[in-house]
């Protein structure tokens, strides 16, 4: 064993003792040391990049129609390099585009069951008492409902409006974020370091501010990374059964259902959409299982 | 336990009128009629029509005629298909649903459990970490690839089974086995992930290290001890599996072409036919209450923790 010489080096290693890593820093080394989240994280990037810039850079729109050139296979010729639709549309940057409908509804929904479930169950949960009781069997009520019936009725009742399509999957999502918040919210309030934050004088809303939410934010994060791809799913369910977005704009199960109709004549209609959706899927999967372990503390 | 159930029952009564309430009111207040057709209809028939179903009293008299006609389990006539009543819509659909929905609950729970335990056994080894592949697998890669897929390799190229349709009454082994693959896969795929979780927590618990300390053979302390306990979080689960497994056969039911009560529902929704859709509604949500009604009472019986007051 060297001793320490210098007092330079006496005082970095002090210095280094001393500065501790935060809860969160410690998340991030544990993700990034997770290889399928890590590579996940770059191909899903990768393809998010393509989808909203690639198609700038595309000889082709994803509206118009090569009546010479319908239901072509990939051919670098004209540079349909996946082929081309039954109408003669160019099925790479109609992919292009379905990728980036599919995600831009799994964020916006789930924010929109992000924003009402993290405040629902925040304020269940703080609250508490009967207010929390009532507000907790309104969500158990809603948990029996039947959704994706009511989603569809609602699709076919106010039309195919992209809007729509977000708030009444975010509405259908937000349930268990409420749980999840709610849980977390009670348990935390009785947790001895808020208890000894109570004891030293801070006021309920550093309490709130400093200790319960960076806490919730953990379990919320993760459940969050799940919901996208649970919601691209749900889209992609609407817009198979043909009440999502509209011709001639696309999303990935639009395209899948397209491919399905079509697949024995010509099969990469199917192929291309439905490896795109199991990569997308699999990527917020993986980042989701990741994120889970690196920040769950139970695992420790 | 007699007076828990019929506690949850009294629950689940406000609950049904919640949903059936939601659902009609939305249906109703929505624009477009089920007599919206390609040529417009006279003023006179048109009104003939309303007053003949009843469209023409007020909503809330409406909503309650509904809910007399539910009670005494007349669903009413369709509105698109004259010469059937809602009765006999589901009464012909439901028992496809129903059988591609058990069979693919049966498989699920057949190939997932094993599997579940296998990995649990062998944890943190090679078989384990392809088992948790190809259940992420299953999980990220939803029926509406999965159907058309298999479809297309086994019914297309193949050659081996038929990729669509059913007569009616005529339920084949060949014509239901792809249909009932493609629902269970997801569901195999979370049941796995589900028993092995459970299994690696009941494995390293206490009572199972009791149970190899006084000298059981390692097959008795797996079938006697562990099992039972690892398969509990399964029973609690198979209340949404259901649910899991009715959205799903909207897909495959199109897929596949299948004349199951998931085809029945997207058709009807889309004609405007309000007693169908209503119909389909009230049976799947009575039937969600229901199915986890059972489980939780299922999972008082077997987990000797619990206790119902």
């Amino acid at each position: 064993m060297t001793l320490l010489t210098t007092p330079q080096e006496k005082a970095e290693l002090l210095e280094a003792a001393v500065k501790g890593r935060s809860l969160w820093e410690d998340a991030r080394r544990r993700l990034f040391r997770n290889k399928a989240a890590v590579g996940s994280m770059i191909v899903l990037g990768t393809l998010t990049f393509l989808a909203i810039f690639g198609p700038f850079f595309w000889p082709h729109d994803y509206e118009t129609i090569y009546n010479d050139r319908v239901l072509e296979a990939p051919t670098w010729e004209h540079l349909h390099i996946f082929g081309t639709d039954p109408q003669g549309r160019d099925l790479f940057v109609r992919l292009l585009y379905g990728l980036r409908m599919s995600l831009a509804v799994g964020l916006v929904a789930t924010g929109v069951s992000l924003l009402i479930g993290v405040i629902w169950g925040a304020t269940a949960g703080y609250i508490g008492g009967r207010v929390d009781q009532i507000m907790m069997r309104i969500v158990d009520v809603l948990y029996a409902l039947p959704f994706i019936f009511f989603v569809i009725i609602l699709m076919v009742v106010f039309g195919r409006n992209l809007i729509l399509i977000f708030v009444a999957i975010g509405a259908v999502e937000w349930l268990t974020m409420a749980r999840i918040v709610r849980g977390q919210t009670i348990s935390l309030r009785k947790k001895e370091f808020v208890e000894a934050a109570e004891a030293a004088g801070v006021t309920s809303s550093s309490i709130v501010t400093r200790h319960i939410v960076p806490n919730v934010l953990g379990p919320v994060v993760v459940y969050v990374t799940l919901t996208i791809p649970a919601v691209i799913l749900t889209e992609s369910f609407l817009s198979f059964l043909g009440l999502g977005v509209q011709e001639p704009m696309t999303s990935l199960g639009n395209l899948i259902s397209i491919g399905a109709r079509e697949m024995e004549i010509a099969p990469w209609l199917l192929i291309f959409p439905a490896t795109t959706m199991m990569i997308t899927l699999f990527c917020f999967n993986f980042i989701g299982d990741g994120l889970r372990d690196a920040i769950d503390p139970r695992d420790r | 336990m007699l007076a828990y159930t019929m506690r949850r029952l009294m629950v689940a009564i406000p609950t049904m009128l919640v949903i059936i309430a939601v659902a009609f009111f939305m249906m109703r207040l929505a624009p477009g009629s089920p007599f919206d057709t390609e040529r417009a209809l006279s003023p006179e028939i048109r009104a003939q029509l309303m007053s003949f179903y009843g469209f023409d009293k007020p909503l809330y008299i409406q909503f309650l005629d509904y809910l007399k006609g539910l009670a005494t389990f007349d669903l009413g006539p369709s509105l698109i298909y004259k010469d059937q009543t809602v009765s006999e819509i589901i009464g012909s659909g439901f028992p496809v649903s129903m059988t591609i929905g058990l069979a693919a609950l049966l498989l699920a729970t057949f190939v997932g459990v094993p599997m579940g335990l296998f990995a649990a056994l062998k944890q943190n080894s090679l078989p384990d970490y392809s088992i948790m592949a190809i259940a992420m697998a299953g999980i990220c890669i939803p029926s509406l690839v999965t159907g058309p897929i298999l479809s297309l390799v086994f019914g297309v190229y193949l050659g081996w089974l038929p990729t669509a349709g059913l007569d009616l009454g005529k339920m084949t082994f060949e014509t239901l086995l792809l249909p009932v693959v493609t629902l269970s896969l997801a569901q195999i795929a979370i049941i796995s992930r589900l028993v092995r979780s459970s299994a690696v927590e009941v494995l390293r618990s206490n009572f199972v290290r009791t149970a190899r300390a006084k000298g059981l053979p390692e097959g008795q302390v797996l079938a006697k001890h562990a099992l039972r306990a690892a398969l509990l979080p399964l029973v609690s689960y198979l209340g949404p599996a259901c649910a899991g497994l009715i959205t799903g056969s909207v897909v495959v039911e199109t897929v596949f072409q299948l004349p199951g009560i998931g085809k029945n529902f997207v058709t009807s929704a889309l004609q405007r036919d309000y007693p169908v859709v209503m119909a389909v509604v009230v049976l799947y949500a009575g039937l969600i209450i229901l199915l986890n009604l059972l489980a939780d009472l299922a999972y008082g019986l077997l987990d000797p923790k619990v206790k119902y007051e």
